[in-house]
């Protein structure tokens, strides 16, 4: 049988994925993407827990962070596009211009 | 419409002050003197008009502006109390600083300072009328800094001086001499913030009705202590010995200023502030007791500084000293009432005698040793006239205003069977009258001892020598009205009358004062009367050098404290300050810098590292979060 823990076990080695994701990765879309499986761990879990407590809340506020990473994945990439035309690169180690 | 009046006494100085501050940088200015000196008098009709009042009527006006301080127990309010003791000292104050502004007009003609001056001397008497009539300890203290502040400004008027040797001038420089009297005072200060803080601290309360009331019920210990903290603030500002150098310095300011604040009222303070508190005064008797005796001390004492003095405004100033120290033993001896009318007397003769200093110097172009003048009978006849009646008040000549009010302190003095004190002061007021006709003499008998070719002496303005005229009269009249002057103030202090005995001698007490007084007048006259004759043996010997030198206290002070404070604080300065303080803010500072310094390789401008770093701190924070949720 599949429980909680199961869930909740899938979500965090997911969001460790996406967290060394946006540790390791240098280009900037594959930090996007690694944020985004971030943000879906988060949803695992939410509906997991949701589910077990019988409450929508948690499934409520899935959705609510699906329509805001959508929204932000539109921005973000339009700041990409921009970036690129400008530097015509998305590597971080190119972008860094303000050394301290 | 009383308040009405205590406002406008009050406050016209003030408005006077600030008037005059608006042209303070700007060039002289006549209508800023006319209108300071118009608001003066009106403060000085406000003041006659609640004199009257309470003449008439017999009650105190207490009036309270507004809350001032108010925090826990605490409370104290701006309060003004107008009673029999304030209105008297109003009353001096505003007439003696009416006609100073009026004076000042004339005598500060040249001086390109003119309006800064009037400024000064405005924010002075509004400081001074806040100290007499302030309802507790606090606002008189305030007013007493007030004062202080006002003196430093005006003795250090002619701030620009440089500062010369004390062989050349004995002041060394108006600056040199404002910071001492300012520094004196403090140190005077801080005994009287120390009386007001064992009074509130065992009263609960700064209000002179309230801390009255609960006299009786404090230990004798707590009184003591207060009464010798408040007098030690009193000698400060009243000039007692040890206290007293900064008094003869204080003449570098310009004349006016020391008519005003350095005879008739700011020196005062000391005295009234012992009227005022006379019944904490009254049940300590030691303390009393020691006051008599030290202004019997200082009566003498300056006095004896003045018979050689050669500085027309210093003698002048010794006798100040002296006339204070009259007053402290009236005060001391319980006799209240009589300090406070040869407090009201000396200010009017003292101020005249100082106004007519000014007009000589102001003839002489600012020499001021008397040996140096002579003769000058002929081109000042006005102002001859004025030092000669306001020497002969100060004399103790009947039927002078001094007369009066110096034999009833002598008096009271024999009436306490205080024989010593009394001995010492029938001899000072012979040494008195020695001293100021020796400087009458000197100055306006003989023949000129100055260059006749170069220096034409030439008599004041009018104005001024009319403006002077009311001084004079009070100086000849003021003390006829002793009787009257009992019947009022004895309202609320307390009684002093001369035992049976006494009463019965007075007439032989009187006359060998005036004995004493006379001989001094005519061997003044004698020795000066036809001019000075110098005698080298005499100016030579032990006693002339010790009393010309001042004691050599001045001197002393400077070996003994000045020179000593300034070599320990050059080395806590070089070993303490830069060494150890210096250091450790600087070692924060260095630290600071170098952490900055090390850590500043964060900033690579790589977000992928910026991202690590976050993820570090966000784990640190989870870590703390669980660890302090195992530990609650």
């Amino acid at each position: 049988m599949i429980g909680l823990t199961h869930y909740l076990i899938v979500s965090a080695i997911i969001f460790s994925i996406g967290l060394v994701g946006v540790l390791r990765r240098r280009n900037l879309l594959m930090l996007f993407f690694a944020t985004e499986v971030m943000l879906n761990a988060v949803n695992i879990a939410f509906a997991a827990i949701s589910h077990y407590y019988n409450d929508l809340t948690g499934q409520m506020f899935a959705f609510f962070i699906i329509a805001i990473a959508a929204s932000e994945v539109a921005v973000g990439l339009g700041l990409l596009i921009v970036l690129y035309k400008k530097y015509g690169s998305l590597d971080l180690d190119d972008l860094a211009s303000m050394k301290g | 419409m009383m308040e009405g009046l205590v406002y406008i006494a009050l406050f016209a100085p003030f408005a006077s002050s600030m008037f005059a501050a608006l042209f303070g940088m700007s060039e002289r200015k006549i209508f800023v003197g006319v209108i300071a000196s118009s608001l003066l008098f009106l403060s000085f009709v406000a003041s006659a008009m609640l004199a009257f009042y309470v003449y008439g009527t017999g009650n105190a006006i207490h009036v309270t502006m507004m809350d001032w301080i108010s925090a826990g127990d605490l409370a104290i309010p701006f309060g003004f109390l107008v009673d029999q003791v304030s209105v008297t000292m109003m009353t001096v104050v505003t007439l003696v600083s009416t006609i100073v502004h009026i004076y000042s007009i004339g005598y500060m003609d040249h001086d390109k300072s003119f309006n800064r001056f009037f400024s000064y001397l405005s924010a002075f008497v509004f400081s001074m009328m806040i100290l007499v009539m302030s309802d507790n300890f606090a606002g008189l203290f305030i007013g007493w800094e007030g004062v202080g502040v006002c003196s430093w400004l005006l003795i250090g008027f002619w701030y620009h001086k440089p500062d010369v040797t004390r062989e050349e001038n004995p002041s060394i420089s108006p600056s040199w001499a404002a910071n001492e009297a300012f520094i004196m005072n403090r140190i005077a200060d801080l005994g009287m913030l120390i009386g007001i803080f064992i009074i509130y601290w065992n009263v609960g309360s700064l209000q002179y009705d309230v801390v009255f009331a609960s006299l009786p019920n404090l230990s004798g210990s707590v009184l003591n202590a207060a009464a010798i903290a408040l007098f030690i603030g009193a000698m400060g500002k009243s000039a007692q010995f040890p206290l007293h150098t900064w008094l003869t310095d204080a003449m570098e300011g310009p004349t006016p200023v020391s008519a005003l604040i350095h005879a008739a009222t700011m020196v005062t303070a000391g005295v009234f502030l012992v009227i005022r508190a006379n019944p904490l005064f009254s049940v300590t008797p030691e303390v009393s007791y020691f006051i008599a005796a030290l202004g019997t001390f200082v009566a003498f004492f300056a006095a004896s500084m003045a018979l050689v003095n050669r500085d027309l405004k210093r003698i002048i100033a010794f006798s100040t000293l002296s006339q204070l120290g009259y007053m402290f033993a009236a005060a001391g001896l319980g006799a209240y009432w009589i300090a406070l009318f040869h407090l009201a007397a000396h200010a009017f003769f003292k101020a005249l005698l100082f106004l007519g200093a000014g007009n000589v110097m102001h003839a002489m172009h600012d020499e001021l040793d008397i040996f140096k003048m002579g003769g000058l009978k002929k081109a000042m006849r006005w102002t001859y006239i004025y030092m000669g009646l306001a020497s002969l008040a100060l004399a103790g000549i009947p039927f002078f205003a001094g007369f009066f009010s110096k034999d009833a302190i002598i008096e009271t003095a024999w009436n306490e069977g205080t024989i010593v004190l009394w001995a010492i002061l029938v001899l000072t007021a012979g040494m008195t009258a020695f001293y100021s006709f020796r400087q009458v003499f000197l100055t306006f008998h003989g023949k000129a001892r100055y260059d006749e070719a170069t220096l034409h002496p030439h008599e004041m303005y009018k104005f001024v020598l009319i403006a002077m005229s009311p001084l004079a009269i009070l100086a000849m009249i003021a003390g006829f009205g002793m009787g009257g002057f009992e019947h009022f103030i004895t309202k609320l202090l307390p009684d002093y009358h001369m035992s049976e005995h006494t009463h019965h001698i007075a007439w032989l007490l009187g006359l060998i004062v005036l004995v004493v007084a006379v001989s001094g007048i005519v061997l003044a006259y004698k020795k000066y009367g036809k001019g000075l004759k110098r005698d080298e043996k005499c100016e030579n010997s032990f006693i002339y050098r010790l009393l010309a030198n001042q004691y050599y206290i001045p001197q002393l002070y400077t070996e003994i404290i000045t020179k000593p404070y300034a070599m320990i604080s050059e080395h806590m300065w070089k070993d303490i300050d830069m060494k150890i303080v210096d250091t450790t803010v600087d070692g924060i500072a260095k630290f600071l810098y170098r952490s900055g310094d090390s850590t500043r390789k964060m900033q690579t401008g790589n977000l992928s590292n910026y991202l690590n770093w976050m993820a570090v701190g966000s784990v640190l924070l989870l870590v703390i979060a669980a660890i302090s949720a195992m530990f609650v």
